[in-house]
């Protein structure tokens, strides 16, 4: 099988080594660009968010490549992201496109149903290649993450603009090329060391520290996000992710699939706030921005996508928790109709307010 | 003669381009020794040699540091080599805290955005811009007193004559202007349309910009939207506060670009790098085209000056840029 999938960061790494180890042959589609979106948007309902149509893209520039299956995940829950994949079956059907479709749920049904599920993707594969390509797998993501949060702690403080991300995309090559454990580590332990290296010693100011909530997917595809964790480290901002895709996974695949998350603490952080599950990650970007605001960081940042229903219930409650908590917090909607300009002069505006908020609290201080 | 020492500040938006000068020495009322309002008419470029003809022909001054903002501002921080290129809401507040350290909110209008600043014991800490509509912007205003055959300096006054305002649907554009359209062929006047047509306007910006934002005096209404007294009226009937319209409302974002180029420069101790009144001599122009470099197809825009590259900016890795540079 020639499988495709969608795009959502540097995941796709971690998804090719699972795929070889399923015994499939992975067919990457280019990063998502505006070709993508524009392509997506065109075959997508006009209402639909911004996700649904760059997805779609994905899908179509993977099957011009070659692919004849699409690996989607589902969902459940009052999100969109639930219908996503059935209707996006449909439109690559009504296209004609000669593709099999297979949805990835995560399943509710406890160990027995998640076997199940599992054995059907798996088929002929045998057990060795199969633990090897997840083992593989699970490494690449973890090393990934490592790195990328790595990158938001150098990036502001760089001698030479851009030199973080230049350096951090080619360990990441080196990372995707490697097939061992060991050579995967041999690759971090020295982008670790080159990446610090990077570091403009002369640097005495302080870097303001901003925290990253909001709807995963648009928090962690740069193209949806206008690169968002890039424009923050280039106006001296160093980003604090507080979604992390190996701990997503963790969480929704491994301990959902087992019964086992139940999202208390999740619960209690944003108790007073919000008393439950709402869909996406509405209950996360509210309890995720009390526990920053706890981590004294000096500005939360709420990524959503236009008309996500999760996320603009958190977005009514943020301005609560920020006059509550004393924290600024921003939240910023992407959509394909959006400026670029307006997105940037907002940062700006942003890391100015904090900035003169941060040196007025270091004025008292040392009164 | 003695050459007066000033900043220049310069705001290129996207209807008008204006600039100041901004003396460091004299009191705050007198301290705006020069402004110009011009039309950018899509040609910022042009516009701001403009503007920088009427600088060199109307006085004799030596500029001291030069402070851009406004969305142009990228491009007239590098034409102009400015030692401060910042955003118009910094910019804003900059000025209207330099003007009365007191204030606690801002309205500004201007011709294709609507901005809320919120203030508290002189520092900014909150904001909201308009985001998916240009309702209740200048050019609306602009674009209806054309169609009604009204010069724009005569909707404000038209509009507070009226006793009793029509209501009209100010949600959106265009089906404002078909209740306008409607209304008046039901023979209402036209100074209660115009007047309805403000509580509209106003009624959007608190609904969608200020949606959630505490108002509190004192607050500043600037921007050239601010020069309708109409507007100037719905806001103080509907926010039922006062609101204080300062001296240079036109050009506040001008004058913030001015004082934070001055703070700037006084702060760090070193000479501007404005390269002069002489480059009014050179000729400019700017290329865009799609980087091929990666499947990004970054959007560049390129500006040259006199034949040789001087800056560029919209690419996403830093690299990009030159087009020469990329041809290698």
């Amino acid at each position: 099988m020639k499988v495709t999938f969608p795009h959502l960061g540097h995941a796709y790494i971690a998804i090719e080594a699972l795929l070889q180890g399923l015994g499939h042959e992975p067919i990457t589609p280019p990063l998502t660009t505006k070709r993508t979106l524009e392509w997506g948007s065109r075959l997508s309902p006009e209402e639909t968010c911004l996700p649904f149509k760059t997805i779609l893209g994905n899908m179509l520039e993977g099957i011009e490549l070659g692919a004849d299956t699409v690996y989607m995940i589902g969902g459940w829950g009052p999100c969109r992201l639930g219908y996503y994949a059935e209707i996006q079956r449909i439109i690559l059907a009504d296209l004609g496109k000669q593709v099999e479709f297979i949805t990835l749920e995560v399943p509710r049904g406890g160990p027995s149903q998640a076997w199940q599920r599992l054995r059907k993707i798996v088929g002929s594969t045998d057990v060795k290649s199969l633990v090897q390509g997840a083992v593989l797998s699970w490494t690449k993501l973890k090393i990934i993450d490592e790195l990328e949060n790595l990158s938001l702690w150098v990036r502001p403080r760089e001698r030479e603009r851009g030199s973080t991300s230049r350096l951090l995309e080619g360990q990441l090559q080196r990372i995707r090329e490697a097939q061992s454990i060991r050579a995967m580590a041999k690759v971090r332990d020295r982008a670790e060391l080159a990446l610090q290296d990077l570091i403009d010693p002369k640097l005495t100011s302080d870097i303001l520290r901003v925290g990253l909530v909001g709807e995963i997917y648009v928090a962690a595809e740069p193209f949806v996000n206008l690169r968002l964790e890039e424009r923050l480290g280039y106006l001296g901002v160093e980003v604090v992710r507080t979604i992390h895709l190996p701990q997503w996974v963790e969480d929704h695949i491994f301990k959902n699939a087992l019964g086992l998350y139940k999202q208390a603490s999740l619960k209690r952080s944003a108790a007073g706030y919000l008393e439950g599950f709402v869909g996406g990650h509405g209950l996360e970007s509210v309890a995720r921005s009390v526990d920053l605001a706890r981590q004294e960081l000096d500005g939360i940042i709420h990524i959503l996508p236009l008309a996500c229903m999760p996320e603009v219930i958190a977005q009514g409650i943020l301005p609560k928790v920020s006059a509550d908590k004393g924290i600024p917090i921003m939240s910023l909607v992407v959509d394909e109709h959006g400026g670029e300009i307006g997105f940037q002069t907002r940062l700006e505006a942003f890391v100015d307010l904090l900035q003169r908020r941060a040196s007025l609290c270091a004025a008292n201080r040392s009164i | 003669m003695r050459r007066e020492p000033v900043y220049l500040g310069i705001d290129v938006g996207s209807v008008s381009t204006n600039l100041v000068l901004l003396s460091p020495s004299r009191p705050w009322q007198d301290a705006v020794l020069w402004k110009k309002y011009l039309r950018t008419q899509g040609a910022p470029l042009k516009a701001l040699q403009l503007g920088l003809s009427c600088i060199a022909e109307e006085g004799s001054w030596e500029i001291l540091g030069v402070g851009t903002t406004g969305s142009g501002r990228e491009l007239a921080g590098a034409m102009l080599q400015a030692d401060v290129v910042k955003n118009e809401i910094t910019a804003h507040a900059t000025a209207a805290l330099a003007e009365d350290p007191g204030v606690s909110t801002i309205v500004e209008i201007g011709g294709q955005d609507s901005k809320l600043i919120v203030l508290r014991d002189g520092v900014v800490v909150d904001f909201a811009m308009n985001t998916v509509c240009a309702a209740g912007t200048g050019s609306f205003l602009d674009q209806q007193a054309n169609r009604l055959n009204i010069p724009i300096e005569d909707f404000g006054p038209l509009a507070v004559q009226s006793s009793n305002p029509v209501r009209i649907a100010g949600r959106c554009t265009v089906f404002a202007e078909s209740d306008m359209i409607h209304k008046q062929q039901l023979g209402h006047e036209m100074g209660d349309i115009l007047a309805g047509l403000c509580a509209a306007m106003v009624r959007n910006y608190l609904t969608n910009v200020a949606k959630g934002k505490q108002i509190i005096p004192k607050v500043f209404f600037q921007g050239g939207v601010a020069a309708n007294v109409g507007m100037q009226r719905s806001f103080m009937e509907t926010l039922g506060l006062p609101v204080h319209v300062p001296k240079h409302y036109d050009v506040m974002g001008a004058i913030g670009a001015a004082q934070l180029a001055k703070e700037t420069l006084e702060s760090q101790g070193k000479p501007t790098a404005f390269c002069g009144l002489e480059l009014l001599q050179s000729e400019f122009s700017t290329v865009s085209y799609l980087c091929q470099r990666c499947p990004n197809q970054c959007e560049i825009v390129e500006i040259w000056r006199d034949g040789s590259f001087l800056a560029s900016w919209g690419s996403r890795c830093g690299r990009g840029g030159c087009k020469q540079d990329q041809a290698t």
